[in-house]
């Protein structure tokens, strides 16, 4: 939470930074109040919202600011109504000449893109930072558009849904042995070349151990891991979970499909016949979906643990 | 590039040939090294204990899977590439030549690219990559050739450099536009592709790669003679007996092939194909009866010493073998431009 209230440069933040030199705290409680007493209605909640964050117009239409959503990433794919919107790039080619067409009160960026942000702050509009983090800042981030977007009685709801879901996961799966598992996020087709995993940072490996298991590559400071066929025989997983963002393995696909990782049959993962493929933009979007997405993953490793009701 | 005629057809020195001994020998004992050397401890006793079934035997699989096809494709990319470097630095009579000048390199790469990018899980249970990036390469060593066969019966060699350089940069320009079509990950994993990686995991590939340059190598065998010839020049080449559009099809071809195989193999491995046959030659001469195999056993060395290198500094993570070839390369070539001068 600390680092999401430091990225969102609001007109409420920038005030309250001139008036520290008075009753700093004083100043901050009357505009909790004020913006708590104003809910809706109100002339510094955005109206025109552009994000080319996947994950936060998910974020946006989860807390019911769908409405306010008036432009999307090209990649962006949840829910279906992102389908309406205009697109206007993404990470790599924001389209800033669209973003300003739009008139948006406020544009959601990655963090990285410092020259759209630029051109951003130059025309006047405020800029909503992301940041790819774990799952405790999908949960803060969805409280702080909540505030930013005057839904803050749902968005409060939403996350603490989502802090339940992921509660009763880990309740459910804790008296389990945990696996250790290798969880594939790509890797070139029809062989185990090129792998790259989930290393121990990030939403993904957050979800693994939610989920009941260990991340194998749990010790590497890194989103993600290219280990070789070395690294992964020495890392032996007790399971492998292949997962991609659109629907590649389809169940029809999947069967018939001849197994990868049959070449090193010394992975325990292997020789117990535990190599899963799960496909979904849920899986790989760090949004609202991530209790949802956390327990597909913990009924693929804990099977037993959803089967009585 | 320098020439030495009177020398060329003569009989070699001692010392170059114990420096080709040398050579070879030091490439056999680095790739039987390169597979005992590893980020992971494995058991020897284990590896080569047949009591234990295979499929359950982690430091078997370890030696065996994962380590031993890396050494063997390095040394045969290595190989290759060094041997297309000389082979064509002789054709275009320029020591800037490298086997990638012809574009051979970059088709190989848009091919796996199309591959790696469109077809995510294809079902074929073929080595999808290494065929497509094959494909990729025989097709602009098809365009190459066919453009510099358009002037008349010789092969223009100025028109296959500018042809194959031309091939190049567009086949670059078709692979970035194919790389921006392309969502993060697969992105993520084309410029992987770029960076050239030996982690073949199967033998599979190295099978498939090996009749085209078994083939290759019979052809720059026959070679080395008439490359000899070939450095005064086409017409003098002529002059002193040598079939020139033989010996520029035959050298084409084989470079191209060789070169086409190893991309498939490894991705395109950068200065693997310039370093090694100018360091040869400095210290061998210019004569390509030893130069020829001389860089053969020293690309095989140099590069799987680079993929030892690329596995195990940073494990578990593992560098590109191509950043490691460039890093060493890069200075390298530059020391050679300056101290020619």
């Amino acid at each position: 939470m600390a680092f999401g209230a430091s990225q969102m440069n609001t007109i409420n933040e920038n005030k309250s930074v001139l008036c520290r030199s008075q009753q700093f705290s004083l100043v901050v409680t009357f505009f909790l109040c004020a913006a708590v007493s104003q809910l809706g209605a109100q002339s510094d909640t955005s109206k025109r919202i552009v994000s080319i964050v996947p994950a936060v117009t998910e974020m946006l239409f989860a807390i019911g600011a769908g409405e306010q959503v008036v432009g999307v990433s090209s990649f962006a794919s949840y829910p279906d109504d992102v389908n309406s919107r205009p697109r206007v790039g993404a990470l790599l080619d924001p389209n800033i000449e669209s973003i300003l067409s739009l008139k948006p009160d406020l544009v959601v960026m990655h963090e990285s893109q410092t020259d759209a942000i630029e051109q951003m702050r130059r025309s006047s509009i405020e800029v909503f930072l992301y940041r790819h983090g774990g799952i405790s800042d999908i949960t803060g981030m969805v409280r702080q558009l909540g505030r930013r977007t005057g839904q803050t009685t749902k968005a409060t709801t939403v996350a603490k849904e989502i802090e339940v879901a992921l509660q009763s996961i880990r309740t459910r799966v804790s008296n389990y042995h945990k696996p250790r598992i290798l969880l594939v996020l790509g890797r070139e087709p029809d062989t185990i070349r090129n792998v790259y995993a989930s290393g121990g940072i990030g939403f993904l490996n957050d979800m693994v151990m939610a989920a009941g298991g260990i991340n194998v590559f749990a010790h590497v400071q890194s989103e993600a891991v290219r280990p070789n066929a070395e690294g992964i025989l020495a890392a032996s997983p007790d399971v492998i979970i292949e997962i991609r963002a659109e629907g590649l393995w389809s169940d029809n696909k999947i069967s018939g499909q001849p197994n990868v990782w049959d070449t090193l049959p010394a992975i325990p993962a292997v020789q117990k016949d535990r190599v899963y493929f799960l496909d979904g933009s849920d899986l790989t979007v760090p949004g609202p979906r991530v209790a949802q997405a956390t327990k597909r993953l913990a009924k693929t490793l804990h099977p037993a643990a959803f089967k009585s009701r | 590039m320098p020439t030495d005629l009177k020398h060329s057809q003569t009989a070699f020195s001692y010392r170059s040939y114990s420096i080709l001994i040398v050579l070879g020998v030091t490439a056999v004992s680095i790739c039987a090294i390169g597979p005992l050397i590893g980020p992971t401890t494995i058991d020897w006793r284990s590896v080569f204990d047949r009591t234990i079934p295979f499929a359950e035997n982690v430091d078997a699989q370890i030696f065996f899977i994962a380590r031993l096809p890396r050494s063997i494709a390095g040394a045969l990319v290595g190989a290759a590439l060094a041997s297309a470097g000389v082979v064509l630095q002789a054709l275009f009579r320029n020591p800037l030549a490298t086997p990638f000048t012809l574009g051979v390199s970059s088709g190989a790469s848009l091919g796996a690219l199309i591959v790696v990018i469109g077809t995510p899980f294809a079902a074929s249970g073929l080595p999808t990559v290494p065929l497509a990036s094959f494909a990729g390469a025989v097709g602009a060593i098809g365009i190459v050739y066919a453009l510099a066969r358009s002037g008349g019966q010789r092969l223009s060699t100025s028109i296959l450099l500018l042809a194959g350089v031309t091939l190049n940069s567009l086949f670059s320009a078709i692979i970035m536009f194919v790389q921006y079509l392309a969502d993060y990950t697969e992105s993520f994993q084309a410029v992987r592709y770029l960076m050239g990686n030996l982690d073949v995991s199967s033998y599979t590939p190295i099978v498939w790669a090996l009749p085209l340059l078994i083939v290759a190598s019979i052809g720059m065998s026959w070679l080395p003679r008439s490359l000899n010839l070939l450095t005064l020049g086409p017409i003098g080449a002529a002059a002193r007996g040598a079939d020139v559009l033989k010996t520029q099809r035959v050298a084409f071809f084989s470079a191209s092939l060789a070169t086409g195989a190893a991309v498939s193999l490894g991705g395109p491995i950068g200065f693997v194909g310039i370093i090694v046959p100018h360091m040869v030659r400095l210290l061998l001469g210019a004569d390509h009866r030893l130069v020829l195999p001389a860089s053969a056993f020293a690309g095989a060395a140099f590069l799987v010493t680079c993929d030892v290198a690329a596995r195990t500094l940073m494990s578990p993570l593992e560098l590109p073998v191509g950043v490691i070839t460039a890093i060493l390369g890069g200075p390298f070539f530059l020391w050679l431009l300056v101290r020619a001068k």
